[in-house]
């Protein structure tokens, strides 16, 4: 099976420190990957470094071209949507134009008002706030609103940098449901960070661990998760 | 009280063109953040290319419309050339940028309409609005047509896919790139935008303060006090900052003695501070709270 991004020898730089240290990974289409890994060790200058949002060298394929040189928006605009930490909701604007934006960059206007319903059927939560300002929801509304709002771009690949940070157990088990299930139905390859490993590697099928910059152990969620000596010296459960 | 409905109407008139400078010095504050000191002279150079257009027979609204296109294409190329490259430059580069292309748009007006004062025509007419004497006919129409222009910027910003973009690119520019848009052609569309803005505002007040190369150097003061008073984020604000300092200018003129004519731009200024001290973010507009 050809993988839908193959990523080689990734380094990534803030200034003068690099972040990433010559990374590689692959993702395989319909796959839900987890790329797990302590604070500071780079999950999220990853998933920068995938929508060039970051300075970094090596190669970045997606579905068989280079990504490397493409603007973020370009990139954006091949299908991979990224949910960046701290959600990047437009907080001054309603729910529905949140979800509008997440379709700016499609031809098909037609569909959009279609997919919104869709959206208000994955998280009803939005349906009876989406005339309110998307500041006013709460973390765990925003975090549905951002995954909404990236699915709205119709995309083949979703980039979820932390999406249970600073929420509560219950409602992150929910989002986590429903990604499993967006995944299942609606055939998006799903790359997801996480601090949270015990739940990612639950709902994951392929789990990359990721320490200073570099991959230090790869394979199938369920035997990273029944691993004891992995769990114990890389995930801290 | 005729005096008073005469100067507070008066004062409307010109606050429609202060409204129209203080939305051109918003809408490329909200995109890249600096005041565009140059606003005015760009303004300036549009109303003398319409009036270029006329001298050459073009009717007077094919002139302004033509002019409209012209200087908004001018704006874009102004954006892609000269200050696309400062975007990430110090602030200080920027208020130079700004404030050569003041000197540069002047002096080339000056080199080619030269410095003496010109009429220039209303389609309007001059004459007593509706029978009154309150309002001419040429104050009624700018009114109108600013009233016209605002209506069309809330549809094009509120229901437009591409004014979404806008808005999203000015307020959040990265998760705006993160859903795909192209943040720099936005900012470019908003410099050209805010151009053919300062354009209509040009020809508006031409017929009033004549055409000349420096006749938009108090209209602007008035348009930063509008946009300042407002709020520079809020263009709802910018407008009715305009609007309010035209006929608080127009009655502090009239009604405080020993300001008259001559002392009304040091009320522009005083207001500009005033505003800055006792609420900074004018009345419409809101503090950025950031995260850290």
């Amino acid at each position: 099976m050809t993988a839908m991004l193959d990523i080689k020898d990734l380094r990534a730089y803030y200034g003068q420190v690099q972040a990433l240290h010559g990374l590689e990974f692959h993702l395989s289409e319909g796959s839900m990957t987890t790329l797990l890994g302590a604070n500071g060790a780079g999950k999220t200058t990853t998933l920068r470094a995938i929508c060039n949002m970051v300075r970094s060298t090596g190669t970045i394929e997606f579905e068989g071209k280079s990504l490397n040189g493409k603007s973020t928006e370009n990139i954006v605009r091949l299908g991979i949507a990224h949910v960046p930490q701290g959600r990047g909701t437009f907080t001054t604007m309603t729910v529905e134009e949140n979800l509008q934006l997440g379709a700016i960059s499609r031809k098909d206007t037609k569909a959009i008002g279609s997919d919104i319903e869709r959206m208000y059927d994955h998280f009803p939560v939005l349906k009876q706030r989406h005339t309110q300002q998307a500041g006013t929801l709460s973390g765990g509304e925003q975090q549905m609103l951002a995954v909404a709002r990236a699915l709205m771009l119709r995309p083949r690949l979703m980039l979820l940098d932390e999406p249970s940070f600073g929420l509560a157990p219950l409602i992150v088990r929910d989002l986590f449901k429903i990604l499993g299930k967006i995944n299942r139905e609606d055939k998006v390859s799903i790359l997801v960070v996480e601090q949270n490993a015990q739940l990612a590697l639950e709902i994951a099928d392929h789990a990359y661990v990721i320490e200073t910059g570099r991959i230090v152990m790869s394979g199938n969620a369920k035997e990273i998760a029944s691993n004891e000596d992995v769990r114990k010296s890389y995930l801290g459960y | 009280m005729e005096l008073f409905v005469n100067q507070v109407l008066a004062g409307i008139a010109t606050g429609a063109i202060y409204a129209c400078m203080a939305l051109a010095i918003v809408m490329i504050f909200q995109a890249i953040d600096h005041l565009n000191f140059a606003q005015g002279e760009m303004a300036m150079f549009s109303t003398f290319i319409a009036w270029q257009l006329m001298q050459w027979g073009v009717p007077y609204w094919w002139a302004f419309l033509l002019t409209l296109i012209i200087s908004f294409a001018a704006g874009v190329a102004i954006e892609r050339l000269l200050f696309k490259p400062l975007a990430k430059a110090p602030i200080l580069t920027n208020v130079a940028g700004f404030i050569a292309l003041f000197a540069i748009v002047n002096s080339v007006a000056g080199l080619v309409w030269d410095f003496t004062i010109k009429q220039f025509p209303t389609p309007f007419g001059s004459s007593p609005f509706l029978g009154s004497q309150l309002i001419s006919t040429h104050q009624a129409g700018m009114i109108g047509v600013t009233l016209v222009l605002l209506l069309l910027l809330f549809v094009f910003f509120r229901f437009t896919r591409i004014g979404l973009a806008m808005r999203a690119a000015a307020t959040l520019p990265e998760s705006a790139r993160l859903v795909g848009i192209n943040t720099g052609w936005m900012i470019a569309l908003g410099w050209g935008m805010a151009s053919a803005i300062g354009a209509i505002a040009g020809i508006l007040i031409a017929p009033v303060v004549f055409l000349e190369p420096n006749m938009m150097g108090g209209v602007l003061l008035y348009g930063f006090a509008a946009a300042v008073l407002g709020g520079l984020s809020s263009p709802l604000g910018a407008v009715l900052g305009g609007f309010l300092v035209g006929v608080f200018e127009n009655l502090v003129g009239t009604y405080i003695p020993g300001v008259g004519n001559e002392l009304k731009l040091p009320i522009a200024l005083a207001l500009i501070v005033i505003v800055l001290v006792v609420k900074p973010t004018g009345l419409m507009g809101h503090t950025v709270v950031k995260r850290v």
